[in-house]
């Protein structure tokens, strides 16, 4: 079965209550995204998911060299970020939209889905 | 033409969509299913004019298509080939039962014109796959460079394929959303030939002809929809009058001034029967016409007598109103205006036009329009500044030859 994973962004900092608009609103919203889960996980769906500390505690890591390079904050500079996600087990991208469409109600956020690479895609990639 | 190349050509009319979509069915790859396709007729080509036409072309090219597609997945695959064998052995890929119709095209409908697709890509997709337009006709007609072009269709297929989006026609409860979309893309295409927004060549009929036929085609898979038939009855019914509409040089003729003796008299009838069967429909407890019903009635009046004096225009009022209850938006209202002005007279419809001037002052249609009644009420100098605004936002030849001519007559 296809694999999507659900991104949500909000800004890289966030301010009181989580950038909801009041307490009883980030409470509600928190209700909201644990009923979504519930709902993934009594359907088989829901392969992983959580919520992300601010992206400006982030550090990016380059490898690539002798000795790795530490960068202070997010890999891309931009005013929003990731702030959570979801990985789900869809029958196909309808069925994703659908899901990502509930979970985007559910934490008043916008979701992008993405899908996995398939092992048909990374045969592809070898064949290639 | 010789007799060959008319089979040819008339197979490629007649089954290029349906051979794609059933390949696409088969092999679950649209790629494979343009590919293959094209290989086909491709052989034809060579093959017909010395072999001769075959007796069914439709099955001649259905089985060479396939036969195309399992030769490109065994060069392709150095991997799972028992795995791929079984499947080019067994077709077994039965169309499920999950959504209203199982015509594979009805398939092809939904997933090129799937919402998750840009609109521009939805298009290129729908004339490429459906239309069997080439990648050049398409590049030409959307005045793109081919490679642009062939960029865009490419990226299209590959996030069908990457992203799963399902090949099947949307279960009943989604039809009629996903089916919106779908009627948007024709309509798109058809305006786009009918009225280029660009470009110069001020008709491009091979586009809007394109859109009919795909619309055509639409209506034969879902005949009882009403949307459909209304969209159909729309663009028959404006493009009847395409041989008036641009006047020998080149430019647009309105309405009211158009020669109706040369109006395409059969695409007339044939769009009022559409526009009768749709209002028996609804009396007889259809479920309410939407947009493109109401725009093809809106249409129907326009095109029912001899003269344009004749125009029902209280009717045409009526429409736009039960129009604005659906679609409540600047356009809808700018267009209600105009025909509020043969009603109510010109003021009424300035004072209506004037409330959407934030809306729509980039639009050059709310200038034509405001220019036109300022005209009327001799309000000259107001007409020949909103002539100005209107020619400058006009991307049509025909239409800024027309406001040209219009406001050099504010002098005479």
């Amino acid at each position: 079965m296809p694999r999507y994973l659900m991104s949500v962004f909000g800004p890289a900092e966030r301010t009181e209550f989580g950038n909801y608009g009041s307490k009883e609103e980030m409470l509600q919203a928190f209700a909201d995204t644990g009923a979504f889960n519930e709902k993934l996980e009594k359907s088989g769906k829901f392969v992983f998911a959580g919520g992300l500390a601010e992206a400006t505690t982030a550090t990016v890591v380059d490898g690539r060299g002798d000795q790795p390079v530490l960068t202070d904050g997010p890999y891309l500079e931009s005013k929003e970020h990731v702030g959570g996600f979801w990985v789900i087990d869809a029958a196909d991208l309808d069925e994703a939209l659908a899901l990502a469409a509930d979970g985007s109600k559910a934490c008043r956020g916008k979701v992008e889905v993405r899908p996995f690479q398939t092992a048909e895609d990374f045969q592809g990639l070898l064949d290639s | 033409m010789t007799t060959v190349d008319e089979a040819i050509a008339r197979a490629h009319h007649d089954e290029w969509s349906r051979v794609v979509a059933g390949l696409a069915r088969r092999f679950g790859d649209l790629d494979v299913a343009e590919e293959a396709a094209a290989e086909a007729f491709a052989t034809a080509v060579e093959r017909w004019p010395a072999d001769g036409i075959p007796p069914n072309p439709g099955g001649w090219l259905t089985t060479t298509a396939t036969r195309k597609a399992i030769d490109r997945l065994r060069r392709e695959s150095h991997r799972d080939t028992k795995h791929q064998a079984a499947q080019m052995l067994y077709d077994d890929s039965v169309p499920e039962p999950t959504g209203p119709v199982q015509d594979d095209r009805l398939r092809l409908v939904f997933t090129c014109c799937h919402p998750a697709l840009a609109m521009d890509a939805r298009v290129a997709l729908t004339l490429r796959l459906l239309g069997g337009l080439t990648v050049a006709e398409i590049a030409h007609a959307f005045l793109v460079p081919e490679t642009t072009m062939a960029g865009r269709i490419t990226r299209a297929k590959k996030k069908i394929k990457a992203a799963h989006v399902p090949y099947r026609v949307p279960s009943a409860d989604d039809v009629r959303s996903r089916l919106a979309g779908v009627l948007a893309v024709l309509f798109l295409v058809f305006n786009e030939g009918y009225l280029a927004s660009a470009g110069d060549d001020a008709v491009r009929t091979d586009l809007s002809d394109e859109a009919i036929r795909l619309t055509r085609l639409l209506r034969s898979l879902l005949p009882d929809n009403g949307e459909v038939c209304g969209l159909l009855a729309l663009m028959v019914l404006t493009d009847a009058r395409r041989a008036a509409r641009v006047s020998p040089d080149g430019a647009l003729v309105t309405l009211g001034e158009q020669d109706r003796g040369v109006w395409d008299r059969a695409m007339i009838k044939e769009g009022h029967a559409l526009v009768r069967e749709r209002i028996a429909a609804v009396a007889a407890g259809a479920e309410p016409p939407g947009r493109y019903q109401l725009l093809a009635a809106v249409n129907a009046v326009h095109t029912d007598g001899d003269t344009a004096a004749a125009t029902d225009w209280p009717q045409v009022v009526a429409l736009y109103d039960r129009l604005l209850a659906l679609d409540p938006s600047p356009i809808v209202r700018l267009n209600r205006a105009v025909a509020v002005a043969e009603v109510a007279g010109e003021e009424s419809a300035l004072a209506e036009i004037d409330s959407l001037a934030t809306e729509l002052d980039g639009y050059h249609a709310f200038h034509a329009t405001r220019a036109d009644l300022l005209r009327r009420l001799s309000r000259t100098d107001e007409a020949r500044a909103a002539y100005d605004r209107a020619i400058e936002l006009a991307g049509n030849p025909a239409e800024r030859a027309y406001l040209s001519r219009r406001q050099a007559e504010l002098d005479g």
